[in-house]
């Protein structure tokens, strides 16, 4: 292999894990904040899509543009969610676990249905937007627009989490209900109201994620559950509960991905990457920046 | 001291022999009802005529004997498994390469599905078990995918084409009965009565316990002696054997099988679900379910799924949260807490 072809293959996995970032985070985000795994987590993921689908073809606006709309959208939704499904299946008595599971599965099977009563099952495309097609060339190493303009979006979001986590009073109520809920009810702190907003945010995450990947990814009620698989990989590799284990960890799945392609047949690209997993699983349960 | 016992004996008290024949009646009482039950479920068939009718029954039994193999693990061991579609997947491709590509027997197949599915079962359970609540689940969910991935591109059984049985007159030797779908309702609730069998055998035996104390609190568990390593992986082989007795019968009655048709994150879903909502480490819980859930899915699909307009999706997803919510110990608990009130009241 040619360093030219080796440097392509790098560059392109670390654009594709930085997406895989931001696709992960917010469950991470949600998982840390109250040990809840959401299972509907690929479904808003495809709701953000075809927000963005609908909102291009109602505004004719280009969906970049329309990106911080479809977040904020997904914001109230997320915050919704929290209120409307996710606390009543917090009170359950018994079998914990299994209610939050199965109630936001059952979401997510809701949520598919929803898209496809008002999209139908086809699948679509956004055609046209400003980045569609195009790429840049960084001296013979050619990497598409939109994936670079994605990884952009992910690296902001970053920088943007971590300064709403470490200088805003909602960053630290935030960590501070993760720590411990009993106490913070004690110093004032509503409860409810951060969970909602953790939900709200996480949905904004996946959100802006969603928005991104219109421009170079099709759109199809089911499309949320191949992207939700390898978020919980990239969740459960980085530390269930750790925003930037998601980060580090979505880098390192899409550089492994990126380079089983090129061993293994295209289709089989996601079998690195459930191997690695399974190592980094077994040899450490709480992930790489996790904690047990 | 000597002759003296280190522990005396503890008298036994009228009340606490009184407590273990009541026990033993009930448990009697059970294997009356859980007879009486399947005699009836063997006669319905029969009063079915309708073609599709029978299919929802075959169906329902299937699930209700999947849901059961679930239940010993997620139920009563309390490990939720969201990948049992592997060993579905197990039975149903050991069952139809030994007997498409090698002419074995279909009652062979499903043995040596059934051992191998358990076999894999302990070799995953060997490293997983040691991973907690959610962390266990998704790790189930992955390896599931992975070996779905593994058969979608395996050249030898069929790759994502698949396998098809080939076409023969009805006959028990070979499970296959083309038009015929009597034999393979007694055949489903032929499984559904050996997994209510080793459940209920098991249930109240040592193990039985060992499970429901590894589910409540693994760690209380270990310091009272359970093992709970091996708790959890006697559960696990016995669950995945049954499934893919299952995922045999499957393949027969389908009589063709592709890896999205036996292996996708669907099935291990519905494994789960009728379980889940008739009420989870309960004897009665699956068949419940499963009664419940597959009718209305068969029924809302054809009705209203068949122009693809996603509302047998809003019903069926809806009805899942809302019961997961609402009735956390499954359906079968309503009928528990009416008798209490009575009893109270009386």
């Amino acid at each position: 292999m040619t360093m030219q072809a080796l440097v392509q293959v790098l560059a392109s996995g670390l654009l594709t894990g930085l997406i895989y970032g931001l696709v992960a985070v917010g469950l991470s985000l949600i998982f840390g904040l109250m040990d809840v795994v959401n299972f509907a987590h690929g479904e808003f993921l495809m709701l953000a899509m075809y927000a963005t689908f609908g909102l291009v073809f109602v505004s004719g606006l280009d969906p970049i543009v329309l990106m911080p709309l479809v977040a904020a959208l997904m914001f109230v939704l997320g915050g919704t969610i929290y209120f409307g499904v996710v606390r009543f299946a917090m009170r359950a008595k018994a079998n914990q676990g299994m209610v939050q599971i199965f109630a936001t599965f059952g979401l997510a099977i809701l949520l598919q249905g929803v898209a496809q009563y008002l999209f139908t099952p086809d699948y679509r495309s956004l055609q046209g937007s400003w980045l569609g097609g195009k790429t840049l060339d960084l001296g013979g190493v050619y990497l598409p627009w939109p994936q670079v303009f994605g990884a952009l979006v992910s690296l902001a979001a970053f920088g943007g989490l971590f300064l709403l986590m470490t200088r805003t009073d909602f960053g630290r109520a935030l960590e501070a209900t993760r720590e411990d809920q009993g106490a913070v009810a004690l110093v004032g702190i509503d409860r409810n109201r951060i969970f909602a907003l953790g939900w709200g945010l996480g949905a904004a995450l996946v959100g802006l994620a969603g928005a991104v990947l219109t421009v170079f990814y099709y759109i199809h009620p089911g499309v949320g559950g191949a992207f939700a698989l390898i978020a919980y990989v990239t969740v459960a590799l980085g530390g269930f509960g750790s925003v930037f284990g998601a980060l580090a960890a979505g880098l390192i799945v899409g550089l492994v991905e990126a380079a089983t392609a090129v061993v293994l047949p295209p289709s089989m690209k996601s079998v690195g990457v459930y191997a690695l997993y399974l190592l980094v699983v077994l040899v450490r349960p709480q992930g790489l920046f996790g904690r047990l | 001291m000597t002759g003296t016992p280190l522990i005396a004996a503890p008298a036994v008290s009228p009340g606490l022999d009184d407590a273990a024949r009541r026990f033993a009646a009930k448990r009697r009482r059970s294997l009356y009802v859980g007879a009486l039950v399947f005699a009836g479920l063997a006669a319905l068939p029969y009063a079915i005529r309708d073609v599709y009718l029978q299919n929802v029954l075959v169906l329902t039994l299937l699930y209700a004997a999947l849901s059961q193999s679930w239940n010993i693990l997620g139920g009563y061991c309390g490990q939720i498994s969201l990948g049992h579609a592997l060993y579905f997947g197990i039975g149903a491709y050991t069952t139809s390469i030994l007997f498409v590509t090698y002419g074995v027997s279909p009652w062979l197949g499903l043995g040596l599905g059934a051992m191998l599915a358990a076999l894999v079962a302990l070799a995953i359970g060997w490293p997983c078990f040691r991973l907690g609540g959610h962390y266990f689940s998704i790790a189930t969910i992955v390896i599931a995918e992975a070996g779905l991935l593994l058969v979608q591109n395996w050249d030898f059984v069929g790759g994502a084409m698949g396998v098809q049985w080939p076409f023969n007159p009805d006959s028990w030797a070979t499970l296959q009965f083309a038009r015929d779908k009597i034999p393979y309702a007694h055949l489903a609730l032929g499984l559904f009565v050996a997994t209510w069998l080793v459940t209920f055998g098991v249930a109240e035996s040592r193990w039985g316990y060992g499970w429901r104390a590894v589910k409540d609190d693994p760690a209380a568990a270990q310091s009272l002696g359970v093992e709970v390593f091996r708790s959890k992986m006697a559960a696990a082989a016995i669950s995945a054997f049954f499934t893919a007795v299952g995922g045999g019968l499957y393949a027969s009655y389908v009589s063709y099988i592709d890896p999205e048709s036996v292996m996708s994150f669907r099935f291990s879903l519905l494994f789960a679900l009728p379980a889940v909502l008739g009420g989870v480490g309960t004897l009665w819980g699956a068949l419940v379910g499963a009664a419940i859930l597959i009718p209305i899915t068969e029924i809302s699909r054809s009705y209203l799924g068949g122009t693809g307009s996603g509302i047998d999706l809003i019903f069926y997803g809806g009805l899942v949260m809302v019961v997961a919510i609402a009735r956390p110990e499954g359906v079968l608990s309503l009928f528990k807490r009416t008798r209490a009130a009575r009893n109270e009241e009386g």
